[in-house]
């Protein structure tokens, strides 16, 4: 049986498969299913320095192959995750896991990650510059390289762990970021964010979702994802986790060979809740389908010759 | 939660768009009427959530309106097919503090899950009484299910069509109650408050992604802070609602 194991900013993972932030809670939803430490690691839901309700309801909406949201990073504040949520999660879950941070200026990113930073168990920082659905904030760091590589340089400073940025797709090119976030000491870069969509009650003649526009993830954006990462992949030399639309081993394979580390499954959590355990249980099967011995070889096959 | 495959033994039209669906299969998760099954559909990307109406040790009934694709789809289901459902999922409502009398409102369907709840709680040996609110008398559907448990039964519609004219609210004052459990749209939840006697619990609906607690998707901000309708309700304290807050 060939090997799943996979490293990622230096940190070694069983397989290559994390839970994608905000699709997976603090992970205790999950364990009440199944033994969680199969995953390969978890990105736990998007911390704030602040606590946040986020946006008004409904804040889900169905379309083909996937759904739109606009929950808008509803979380408890990084002191409250720090001291009630992480100690839950730990109780069922005992490897490094990926903290996800967002923030509507640099010092509230370098604030959460200073909070965070305490936690032994936190073995990398995923900076989210590419929240879709927050005003004023989030999404404004990713579109924009001075203020990517900003916010990149000030979390470097305060933090040892290795420090991912997740890149959003809403973008004209989205290697500029990239190379931005490079050069500013990033160590990783996790992509794609999702892709700002939006549904229209034809009943009530109205957007569906109270904030109108919302986060459009799941199977129908993987061949934009799959094109992202192969293109991240050429322009910098970081490490990649690679996420948008994974949903079995083959797609699991498929953005691995487009360039991507370590994947996330995002959506996928949310509709079948056992997507990830499924997908892990099916990667030998795949691998051996297609002569794979060791997982972490593939990475960016697709590129050579 | 389980992840259980479920056998349809039948699912019958029995008001306009509103059919009951009853399934066989493990129940056992079942901990307290009010909760809800997450349905996976063939061609549908999320689950779709439905309360459960009754249950016994092998067997679920669900009462659900067709509202859209996902429910047309489940209108259409054979006896004999079988389904992928997570049970159970929320809360559920809670009969200890009902008092001997407790008032059950429903309103059109949100009505299912209040029947599971007035047999417990006539099987605990309380009287419940039960108002039950339509539009019209066509869509009419439960008033002799809920007679047949020996309760006293109230019909309400907006035409006057059928029982007691107008909303409701129109029957509340027809018994003395010790405490009142609510299913039904906003506004009718809203009457009700303005009229309530008594503490009371109200089970809500939002448009949910995960139905177990993972997205954040159906949140609702209460008097002890944000809550998820699908994990820490959907049902809630009359206290814990922000009443003036609710669209």
């Amino acid at each position: 049986m060939g090997s799943t194991e996979v490293t990622l900013c230096g940190v070694r993972l069983d397989n290559p498969v994390i839970p994608a932030s905000g699709t997976f809670g603090f992970g205790y939803e999950f364990a009440e299913l199944y033994d969680i430490n199969c995953l390969g690691s978890i990105s736990f839901k998007g911390t704030t320095i602040e606590p946040r309700f986020g946006n008004p309801t409904p804040r889900i909406a169905e379309c083909e192959a996937g759904m739109l949201n606009s929950v808008g990073l509803q979380n408890p504040g990084a002191e409250k995750v720090l001291t009630e949520e992480l100690p839950r999660l730990k109780k069922v879950f005992k490897k490094p896991l990926m903290a996800n941070v967002s923030g509507f200026s640099v010092k509230d990113y370098t604030a959460a990650v200073e909070i965070l930073d305490r936690e032994d168990a936190i073995g990398w920082f995923e900076i989210n510059i590419s929240c879709p659905n927050v005003h004023g904030g989030g999404l404004a760091f990713g579109t924009s390289c001075e203020n990517a590589a900003a916010v990149t340089a000030a979390v470097k400073k305060v933090t040892k762990k290795p420090v991912l940025i997740k890149l959003s797709p809403n973008v004209t090119d989205i290697t500029e970021i990239a190379k931005a976030c490079e050069a500013a000491g990033a160590d990783g870069l996790s992509l794609i964010n999702t892709l700002l969509g939006m549904r229209i009650d034809l009943k009530t003649k109205k957007p569906v979702l109270a904030n109108k526009a919302g986060g459009f993830s799941g199977p129908a954006i993987k061949p934009v994802a799959v094109r992202m990462v192969y293109q991240v992949y050429e322009a910098v030399k970081i490490p990649i986790v690679g996420m948008g639309g994974i949903s079995t081993a083959e797609d699991v394979i498929e953005m691995m060979l487009a360039g991507a580390s370590a994947v996330e499954v995002g959506a996928a959590n949310l509709a079948e809740p056992f997507a990830c355990k499924n997908i892990i249980e099916d990667l030998p099967r795949v691998m051996q389908k297609y002569g794979i011995d060791n997982l972490k070889d593939i990475t960016g096959g697709a590129h050579n010759g | 939660m389980k992840q259980e495959i479920f056998k349809i033994t039948s699912n019958e039209n029995i008001a306009p768009s509103v059919y009951k669906m009853v399934l066989a299969g493990d129940t056992s998760d079942i901990t307290a009427p009010g909760q809800f099954v997450n349905i996976k559909l063939e061609g549908f990307y999320l689950r779709r959530p439905i309360s459960i109406c009754d249950y016994d040790g092998g067997s679920l009934t669900l009462i659900y309106k067709t509202v859209g694709g996902g429910t047309e789809n489940l209108s259409l289901k054979k006896s004999g097919e079988m389904l992928d459902l997570l049970i159970s999922l929320g809360n559920g409502f809670d009969t200890r503090g009902s008092g001997d009398n407790p008032l059950i409102i429903g309103g059109g369907v949100g009505i299912p899950p209040l029947y599971a709840l007035c047999k417990k709680l006539i099987s605990e040996g309380k009287k419940p009484a039960v108002i039950l609110g339509f539009n019209t008398k066509s869509e009419i559907f439960f008033e002799n299910e809920f007679k047949n448990l020996g309760c006293e039964v109230f019909v309400t519609t907006a035409d006057g069509s059928h029982g007691i004219k107008g909303f409701v609210t129109a029957a509340m004052d027809k018994t003395d109650y010790t405490y009142i459990y609510s299913c039904g749209p906003l506004p009718m939840f809203k009457a009700v408050n303005a009229n309530a006697k008594t503490s009371g619990q109200f089970s809500f609906e939002e448009r949910m992604g995960c139905g177990f607690g993972a997205c954040m998707g159906c949140s609702l901000m209460t008097r002890n802070g944000a809550k998820r309708v699908c994990k820490d309700g959907p049902v809630f304290e009359r206290e814990e609602i922000e009443w003036e807050a609710l669209k």
